[in-house]
């Protein structure tokens, strides 16, 4: 196990390396001079700009610029915003963790909401059950994540009264909670039809067949001899699926005005500042690779096939 | 392999067969599934009985209804598709198609148990095999996690397991073949049931390993004095262990003998084929016989005999008329005991 | 389960010059004409593909079910008129938006930027991705895990969050940014499933027996591995066509996807967004469509998955 981990983790250099390179190469391909954009319409000073450029590495080659970020990053500096003066690792402190709790929010509703409901079909195929729950997964599937916050802001907040339109403070947890189900919807709905067709499948298993023929009770021919081989796939996708939370958290956040990660990054883009972009970009990046390595181990921990592979 | 000569005519009855009838037996069973290209008929009208201590060979090729018999015994039939539109499955005198689910469940693994064909498909991948074996105990007797486990290790070792107590933490990828199939027997046997179905248990092994497994299940069959019936496709497999065969062909028996009596003379022009197209040493140098044509489909099953478009000996009568199970005699009319063959031409099949 | 050739493709695999594959003379049924036939009886896969043909005719001609202009405005008379249901197919079907324009023309001419993007990005993504895995399947070695790092390395950038700093990079968008931006992002996902398909049929006999007998390598691919690994791929790309539709619709809510001047679902809804409270008609009209139209492209998908996958039968 502990040899496995190690290997994964070196693994995980160089895929590090060259998806941070990727982003670096596309912010810092950005059209525009920031420098330049300091002072606006007033007349630069050259000199101050020469000094400015030479202090944040811009008079430098691009990949040079790169090595010279990514030293930093690994003594956990991830350098200061062009735009703001602040320290990306500051803005990232404050964000992150209401980032952090929209997503766990996310992540409940879809594990929660979706393996019942995935539990409901999956039990019932081709029963009414089975067909409601196919409609409506479908329909959530369908319905783009921003017209789903609309959906549930005036639903929820509007006619119902039960919150308001968007979050006031996002440090207040119970002010998530619509958010976070708007951008668990969208995956909840993959755990329920991933789990539906994954204990359908395993269902007509020729082990579940020996384990009804051992006069199991049903109960622990589904607990545990038909869970334990079903919900390997929907582990999977969970740990792939954070990057596309990270991703909808963008939306989402912005519907709701929720002042974590999406936004401050949405925001970053369009003032040009790289440092912040790259910096959360990175962050992510490390997120996602490690849950996926997560995902691996928890996989293994699943199917003892898997183990020496 | 000669444990069993003539057990046949003892069927010493186990303590508590208080009925003293047959310990199963199966009466007019018919099995059907539909699907949406239509009606199987799996099974048409079966019947048959084993008794304590009585091994009974149902032969047959795939699709012949023989496993689906088995599974309607069992009770793990996927219902739907499959119904069971008549028949009986009698255990110890009761009608187990009658009994309410928990009654049966109650029966499965504890009184009648199941070999599979396929143990590493059969056996979870991801629970050990320690787990898998103690959760008979767990269940059905209440035993705690480490006392089913001591067991466990003590029925891998009875079924000659090397290293029980070493493998018992192992996963079923982790054995071989034959040692995955001695722990699929061993799991059946844990209760010590009265019945054992074992389906083709031997037909994914090698060779040399199925003849160990055979000799395993026969050893422990006259050790707990238990009924057997062994499913099987393979005429080789049969002539050491069983008491008495039965033929199946589209879901219905063709033949029924005492196992030394059909291999001499067969009585219907299937077992006949089925007994020629074996190679032989002696037959050296000759055109080996195969049956011809495939087995019917079981949505269309021919009129008549079933087995007419394939049998050489076929003629009008066989092409209308279903023939019933005719009690075989010998040549002088005097009756050959539990012989009978669904033939309309049996006579001349078994004296012409 | 001997899956067979494809009919279609292999159309000319029925001539007696080609290698000895299994067709599975036993087995009348192959897994492509048993799927077809599958799917013709199947209502959500009619139901689909009418939806899908549909709107791929208003996309090319919006003119045949309107003669409305969707740029005309007219903010003096129309401003945020509502909706009227009993005008059925005419400019003030489903009301005006903001500037007072006809939502009903608006909705139709807007398909052809959705299905433009979603069809483009999706050809490239399989072109990409399906080459990228065929090539590392059936290659294996070295050159599997070269192209299977370079597939993690696009695959660690979350699509949305990757589009957004590709499209960035654009001072002039149009649909072409768009599916360039998603098309480099998206074709991992694709890649995966296509290596992961070659590699089983890789294993498979009548691939070893084209070997045996001599086969090229080109050969091989296009003739035994593709027609037999392709099914999944199609599959995933059928349900991913949806994906990208929605995917562009909110990188143009958000701003950076089609030119404001582009009509399409995405600008509307953006623009909806604003008065959400007093008309909510203007959201709904491009909402409803946009998702009906990613509802088609995945109910399609999954027929199609269900009438490929004889497991789930």
């Amino acid at each position: 196990m502990g040899r496995y981990v190690a290997r994964r983790l070196l693994q995980m250099i160089p895929v590090f390396i060259g998806t941070t390179l990727l982003i670096f190469l596309m912010v810092y391909s950005l059209p525009g001079d920031p420098v330049r954009a300091l002072w606006g319409d007033r007349p630069a000073d050259p000199q101050a700009m020469a000094r400015l450029r030479h202090e944040y590495w811009f008079d430098r080659p691009v990949l040079a610029q790169y090595w010279h970020y990514l030293s930093n990053v690994v003594t956990g500096d991830f350098g200061s915003s062009f735009v703001t003066g602040r320290k990306v690792i500051d803005v990232m402190a404050e964000t992150f963790p209401v980032t952090i709790r929209l997503a766990l929010i996310a992540f409940a509703v879809e594990i929660v909401v979706g393996l019942s409901l995935g539990l409901l079909a999956g039990l019932n195929r081709g029963k009414l059950w089975d067909k409601l729950v196919l409609v409506i997964t479908l329909l959530l599937i369908s319905i783009p994540i921003f017209v789903l916050g609309f959906i549930f802001q005036t639903i929820f907040a509007d006619q119902l009264g039960w919150t308001t339109p968007t979050v006031q403070n996002s440090d207040d947890i119970t002010q998530l909670i619509l958010p976070g189900a708007v951008l668990g919807s969208l995956s909840f709905a993959y755990i329920a039809r991933l789990s539906r067709t994954s204990l359908a499948e395993n269902l007509r298993a020729d082990y579940i067949r020996t384990a009804i023929a051992k006069g199991l009770p049903r109960r622990r021919v589904v607990g545990i001899h038909l869970m334990r081989n079903s919900l390997i796939p929907v582990v999977t996708f969970l740990g792939t699926d954070l990057g596309a939370l990270m991703g909808g958290a963008i939306v989402t956040e912005g519907i709701f005005n929720v002042h974590g990660i999406g936004n401050t990054l949405y925001r970053s883009i369009n003032q040009s500042d790289n440092a912040t972009v790259v910096g959360i970009v990175t962050i992510l990046v490390i997120v996602y690779l490690l849950s996926s390595l997560l995902v691996d181990l928890l996989y293994a921990a699943l199917d003892p096939r898997i183990r020496y592979a | 392999m000669t444990i069993i000569e003539e057990s046949a005519t003892v069927p010493a009855p186990r303590s508590g067969d208080d009925k003293g009838g047959p310990l199963l037996e199966v009466r007019d069973l018919h099995v059907e599934f539909h699907t949406r290209d239509g009606v199987a008929k799996a099974v048409n009208g079966v019947n048959y009985s084993v008794n304590a201590g009585e091994t009974l060979a149902v032969l047959g090729e795939s699709g012949s209804g023989k496993s689906v018999t088995a599974q309607a015994i069992m009770g793990i039939l996927d219902m739907p598709p499959g119904k069971i539109p008549q028949g009986e499955i009698l255990f110890r005198g009761q009608d187990m198609l009658k009994m309410s689910a928990e009654e049966r469940r109650a029966i499965r693994g504890r009184k009648i148990a199941m070999i599979f064909q396929d143990a590493l498909s059969a056996l979870n991948p991801v629970l050990s095999v320690g787990y898998q074996l103690g959760e008979m105990f767990r269940v059905h007797q209440g035993l705690s996690k480490k006392d089913a486990k001591a067991k466990a290790i003590e029925l891998m070792d009875r079924v000659k397991i090397p290293a029980a107590a070493a493998r018992v933490t192992d996963y079923p990828h982790q054995f071989s073949g034959g040692m995955r199939q001695r722990i699929m027997i061993a799991m059946a046997l844990a209760l010590e049931p009265d019945l054992i179905i074992a389906d083709e248990p031997t037909t994914a092994l090698d060779v040399t390993v199925q003849a160990q497994v055979m000799d395993l299940l026969a050893e422990l069959q006259s050790e707990f004095n238990m009924g057997l019936i062994l499913i099987t496709h393979d005429l080789g497999v049969v002539a050491d262990v069983a008491d008495k065969i039965a033929v199946m062909y589209a879901g219905r028996i063709v033949e029924q003998a005492p196992v030394h009596e059909i291999y001499k003379r067969p009585a219907h022009p299937y077992t006949k084929g089925l007994l020629e197209s074996i190679p032989r040493l002696d037959h050296k140098g000759q055109e080996l016989f195969a049956i011809k044509g495939l087995p019917p489909n079981l949505m269309k099953i021919p009129s008549g005999c079933a087995f007419n478009p394939r049998c050489t000996m076929a003629q009008d009568v066989c092409r209308t008329d279903v023939p019933v199970l005719h009690q075989v005699t010998e040549q002088d009319g005097t009756d050959l005991v539990g012989r009978g063959s669904a033939c309309h031409f049996w006579k001349e099949t078994i004296h012409g | 389960m001997p899956e067979t050739l494809n009919k279609a493709s292999a159309g000319a695999a029925e001539s007696p010059a080609v290698a000895p594959v299994p067709v599975a003379a036993e087995k009348p049924r192959s897994l492509w004409s048993d799927a077809w036939r599958d799917l013709r009886r199947n209502p959500v896969f009619v139901i689909s593909a009418i939806l899908i043909v549909f709107l791929i005719v208003v996309a090319a001609f919006p003119g045949l079910f309107t003669s409305v202009d969707p740029d005309h405005a007219d903010l003096g008379k129309h401003y945020l008129g509502v909706p009227q249901y009993s005008h059925v197919f005419q400019e003030d079907w489903f009301g005006y938006d903001v500037q007072g324009r006809s939502i009903f023309a608006r909705v139709l001419f807007g398909a052809r930027a959705s299905i433009i993007v979603g069809v483009c990005v999706t050809l490239v993504v399989t072109i990409l991705g399906g080459l990228v895995g065929m090539l590392a399947g059936y290659f294996g070695g070295w050159f599997d895990s070269l192209l299977s790092r370079l597939t993690d390395v696009f695959f660690g950038i979350p699509l949305l969050l990757g589009a957004i700093v590709v499209l960035n990079a654009f001072t002039h968008r149009s649909v072409w940014t768009v599916v360039l931006a998603l098309g480099v992002l998206g074709w991992t996902q694709l890649a995966r499933v296509m290596r992961g398909s070659v590699l089983t049929v890789k294993q498979a006999d009548y691939v070893q027996a084209a070997k045996a007998l001599g086969a090229g390598t080109g050969r091989i691919m296009l003739r035994h591995i593709l027609p037999n690994a392709i099914a999944p791929v199609i599959v995933v790309a059928t349900i991913a066509l949806g994906g990208y539709i929605a995917a562009e619709a909110t990188l143009s809510f958000l701003g950076i996807g089609l030119p404001p001047s582009t009509v399409s679902w995405g600008n509307d809804i953006s623009s909806g967004q604003t008065v959400i409270r007093t008309a909510p008609h203007v959201l709904f009209f491009p909402s409803a469509m946009l998702s009906i139209t990613v509802l088609a492209f995945i109910m399609l998908g999954d027929a199609v998955r269900d009438a490929l996958d004889p497991k789930l039968r």
